[in-house]
């Protein structure tokens, strides 16, 4: 894509117009949970715009309200000028899960589409045809999806969304469920395409969490925010394609991306790293595992300490999904300091680091004790009764007054294995009690 | 993987895609005489069906080997006739369930209490009904009887095609919504695909079930009305009757044979069939096999003639019945306090049917019964329950060793579970009169020894979901145990029985929902002019319908859906939740 198209571009009216959208969820009587805070995105013909964040980031969500597939709570969404009630044909979406028929044949998944719009049989196998050769599926046609890889199954979904000439292709983490290689391939597969002009779309809207295919595929990236789900950052990507990913104004555009992502805007450093306050904070399900690793690693050559996020993760294998929940749990229990695209182990992360089994739990028993409020109330809850016992009915209940069940059932989690690793206090799970008492 | 550049494109594949082979084969042939085999059958039973009821009178049924085949024939036709009434039954039920919340409301606790009634207590109710509603015609005796095998058929078929519906998979829906399927074709893409693979296994579970009924149903007798309709049933009633042995052996031969023909030429195929519906994205290891369905994949000229009902198919795939899916989901918050309030209506109107239902009820047993006679049959209730727990005890005590046994040795379990099977479907009333004999000869106590025959027939559900359990019991826990040597009942405690649990559960309460059933024709047994009665609900029912005591008929199968449904709720069902969270092996 080169300078001149998206000068044209940016002049043409949008395609795809979302204006103050909001998305919230009842929670009975403690209010609503706010999953999309006034958004507003515009697609404009010949661009490809990717929604970079987070899981929990509402871009999902956002990509759905877009298609019609679901009505957002305000605000409005426009195709082509027309406000959009429901699903319409000139909108095709790509799954993460591929989504596809078991019981189709690929050219029959293919045909789907033409066939709810009532194209004749003839036409239908013509046009699927069609999309199958473009698409690389030649030989596959009566395949069922079983039988086929990963790679061929979302270009089975590709093909679909194509043959149905839809004039906006939306792509919910396309890429996400397959492995490295493959999910490369067919993404400059589908750039080559796109470059080249060789599918009927004029716009294209990509969720992503990943943060160099977001760099190497869009001209324009909006980066999202959890808690509530906004907008934090619009970037504009001016290089032309192919793009290398070894080239060094990549790699800065990578960094300050991962910069802006852990940078928390104004707020002083450790307030709102999760929603909720004390004990109502709500706490990603992170594994003490995952977090010793991590802390292993940083202490470890060649960062000793203090490592960059970007060559971080590309070295632990993490996607940022991954990655962000693990970091900012260390950051909770300030075993290390996330700022700027970097993260740096505490004194206390240090000596984790470099303690033994007995060590490592009795420090993380204390920072556990300290920093987290809702694992030091059920411990004074169990140290109050004489039987050192309590349901965990009772403390769920109180965490969804605050949070949605889902929400409430994972943060307990968190904090029970938390708890468990350090023996803090003990779990009984088929009488769903808590206990202090040991099982030896 | 690159795209291609070469033009080899459409028209290639699409003239290799049309292309029909259209010469006939060997597989055409032998699929031809099976078609036309099947045709004729049907034409002649179905002719038979509507023939007057003085037919039944001037050619009773009579225990002539020649007139077998016959006889087998209009059975198995009443066995298709109730199964597709089921599908229908199912299709439209389920469907409403799942898409209406107010008819939800009503259809699914009346689906759950209706499993728990006792079918062969219906008979002495639908029988006059079907016969008034076709005065003179055997119609109305064949309705009656397809209806006993329908009320045992279609309840467990509904509720697993209802589950399905409400959980297709979200990304398919969405897929459906955003390409604007109508719900014509949404209902044939993604719904009925979905529920096929469960549907068909209810559907053969009900098959099984069903020929206990339709021989229990086809000699019926109402208090003065007897009807008699040409059919294994009616042969074996005869048989014992005239206490004619080798009559029996024969209806034995008949039925043994009906089911794995039934077996062989329809269950198999669409086993096979429907495992490409499975919803699993990986290739399955071992596909369901089946000759016929081979057979007719393999035809050619077959085919070719079935391109005109494909094309027609698909044309009215194209069809657009009703409004499309398109629009989303609207936000409810507006129109919540309406809605609320037309629940409440609904749900006040649905109690007030209810109580009207049971006053009626009550009233009409109130007639001619006091409150004194309900503790007869809550008496002989405790009895039948005695006898279901302590049946499915020692069923279960002999068959989940077996069965672990069989099942850890595939070459034995691949041989003995289309056996195990066998014997689930086959009708254990057929048998009876082996044991009703060996009872009066040895001059045993019949309050004992009547109770086996309850569990004669169910039994063997136990039995082959023991065998599926242990068959899918993983490999490498079993090395584990091997390694640590773990033995006896450690063994047995720590590793096998909590593996096949799940599979044990469902086992047993499919054979505890059978044997309540059986008990009202295995309580009263006759051989001859001997009759053998044990003290229970069953035969309380068995008698007040012969004697034609409607009063008592409907007490008995009140008390007697109170027991199954408080059993089940007690213990079955806290035992299938407790498999579910904590055994499953995924």
């Amino acid at each position: 894509m080169d300078a001149t198209v998206i000068t044209r571009a940016a002049k043409t009216a949008p395609l795809v117009s979302a204006a103050q959208i909001c998305q919230t969820y009842d929670k009975g009587a403690s209010g609503s949970l706010i999953v999309l805070d006034k958004v507003d995105v515009e697609l404009r013909p010949a661009e490809i715009v990717g929604l970079l964040g987070r899981s929990g980031s509402g871009k999902s969500t956002l990509l759905r309200a877009i298609a019609g597939l679901i009505a957002p709570s305000s605000g409005t969404v426009t195709f082509q000028g027309k406000p959009v009630t429901g699903p319409t044909s000139g909108v095709a979406v790509v799954f993460q899960s591929f989504a596809l028929f078991p019981w189709l044949t690929v050219l029959e998944n293919v045909e789907l589409g033409l066939e709810a719009q009532g194209v004749v049989p003839a036409e239908r196998r013509k046009r699927a045809l069609a999309a199958i050769d473009l698409i690389g599926l030649d030989g596959f046609e009566s395949a069922y999806p079983k039988e086929l890889s990963g790679g061929m199954r979302q270009r089975v979904g590709l093909a679909r969304a194509l043959v149905v000439h839809p004039k906006v292709l939306l792509m919910d983490e396309p890429f996400s469920a397959l492995d490295v290689l493959t999910a490369e391939t067919l993404r400059t597969d589908l750039l080559d395409l796109w470059c080249e002009g060789r599918m009927p779309i004029e716009a294209i809207l990509m969720v992503t969490h990943n943060i160099e295919e977001a760099v190497l595929m869009c001209d324009r990236i909006l980066i999202f925010g959890s808690n509530p789900g906004r907008v934090i950052a619009e970037i504009k990507v001016d290089m032309p394609q192919p793009r290398n990913r070894l080239d060094p104004a990549f790699r800065m555009l990578v960094e300050d991306i991962y910069a802006r992502m852990t940078a928390r805007s104004g707020a002083p450093v450790r307030e709102g790293l999760f929603p909720g306050t004390g004990i109502s904070m709500s706490l990603p399900r992170v594994s003490t595992n995952l977090m010793a690793g991590m802390i292993e690693a940083i202490a470890a050559d060649p960062y000793k300490g203090e490592a960059d996020l970007p060559p971080l993760a590309a070295e632990l294998h993490l996607e940022i999904d991954d990655l962000f929940p693990v970091a900012e749990t260390l950051q909770l229990l300030r075993f290390a300091d996330l700022e700027g695209g970097d993260i740096k182990l505490t004194a206390p992360g240090l000596r984790f680091a470099d303690g033994d089994v007995d060590e490592r739990k009795r420090l993380f028993s204390q920072h556990l004790a300290t920093y987290v409020p809702l694992a030091a109330h059920i411990r004074r809850v169990l140290d109050e009764r004489p039987s050192h016992r309590a349901p965990a009915r009772r403390f769920r209940d109180e965490l969804e007054d605050h949070m949605s069940e889902d929400y409430a059932a994972t943060t307990l989690k968190a904090v029970t294995n938390w708890a468990r690793y350090a023996e803090y206090f003990a779990y009984d799970e088929q009488a769903d009690l808590f206990t202090l008492d040991d099982p030896d | 993987m690159v795209f291609p550049t070469n033009d080899r494109g459409a028209p290639s594949a699409l003239a290799a895609l049309t292309r029909n082979r259209i010469l006939p084969n060997i597989y055409d042939l032998a699929a031809f005489s099976l078609l036309a085999a099947v045709a004729v059958l049907a034409f002649h039973g179905g002719a038979g069906m509507r023939s007057p009821l003085e037919g039944l009178a001037t050619s009773p049924v009579a225990l002539d080997p020649i007139l077998l085949p016959e006889y087998a024939l209009r059975t198995t036709l009443r066995m298709f006739a109730a199964i597709i009434a089921s599908l229908i039954f199912t299709f439209v039920v389920a469907t409403l369930a799942a898409k209406s919340r107010r008819a939800e409301m009503i259809i699914i606790p009346a689906l759950d209490i209706l499993q728990s009634v006792p079918v062969l207590g219906f008979l002495t109710f639908t029988v006059t009904f079907f016969m008034g509603l076709f005065p003179g015609s055997q119609l109305g005796a064949e309705c009656a009887a397809i209806f006993a095998i329908f009320t045992s058929q279609a309840w467990n078929m509904a509720f697993s095609f209802y589950q399905s519906l409400r959980t297709v998979p979200r990304d398919l829906d969405e897929v459906s919504r955003g390409f604007g399927l109508s719900s014509w074709q949404r209902f044939w893409r993604l719904e009925a695909p979905f529920a096929a693979p469960g549907l068909v296994w209810n559907t053969m579970m009900s098959m099984s079930g069903g020929w206990f009924f339709v021989v229990a149903s086809e000699a019926i007798t109402v208090g003065d009305t007897t009807v008699q309709l040409p059919g294994l049933g009616s042969w074996l009633a005869l048989a014992i009757k005239e206490q004619d042995f080798a009559a029996i052996a024969w209806a034995v031969l008949a039925m043994a044979i009906v089911i794995g023909l039934y077996d062989q030429l329809l269950f198999r195929p669409i086993v096979a069939w429907a495992d490409k519906f499975r919803f699993e994205q990986t290739a399955g290891q071992q596909k369901p096999r089946s000759w016929v369905y081979g057979l007719i994949r393999r035809t050619h000229l077959l085919k070719y003639l079935s391109g005109p009902f494909a094309w027609l198919w698909n044309r009215l795939l194209l069809v657009r019945l009703s409004h499309t899916h398109r629009a989303a989901p609207a936000p409810r918050q507006d129109a919540q306090a309406t809605t609320r309030a037309i629940d409440y209506a609904w749900l006040g109107l649905i109690i007030a049917i209810g109580a009207w239902g049971a006053w009626t009820a009550v009233s009409y047993v109130g007639q001619s019964l006091s409150l004194s006679d309900i503790w007869d049959p809550l008496g002989r209730g405790l009895v039948t329950l005695l006898r279901v727990i302590v049946l499915i005890a020692v069923a279960s005590l002999i068959w989940v060793p077996l069965g672990v046994w069989i099942g850890l040795r595939p070459a034995v379990a691949e041989r003995v579970q289309p056996i195990a099977q066998f014997l689930a479907a086959f009708p254990a009333n057929v048998l009876f009169p082996f044991a009703v004999v060996a009872i009066v000869a040895t001059g045993a106590n019949p309050d004992i020894w009547l109770s086996p025959l309850m569990v004669l027939g169910t039994q063997w559900y136990i039995l082959f979901n023991v065998i599926a359990g242990a068959s899918a019991f993983p490999t490498d826990l079993r090395e584990v145990a091997s390694v640590y040597q773990l033995r006896s009942w450690t063994w047995w405690r720590r590793v096998m029985l909590p593996g096949i649990f799940p599979y044990y559960v469902t086992g047993a309460l499919t054979a505890s929902g059978g044997s309540w059933n059986a008990s009202i024709v295995a309580e009263v047994v006759s051989w001859g002019d001997t009759k053998l009665e044990a003290y229970g609900l069953g035969s309380y029912i068995a008698k007040a319908t012969e004697a034609g005591d409607f009063p008592r008929v409907v007490l008995g199968i009140a008390v007697m859906s109170l027991f199954v449904t408080l059993f089940n709720r007690t213990l079955w069902r806290p035992l299938y939740v407790f498999a579910e969270r904590r055994l499953r092996l995924d």
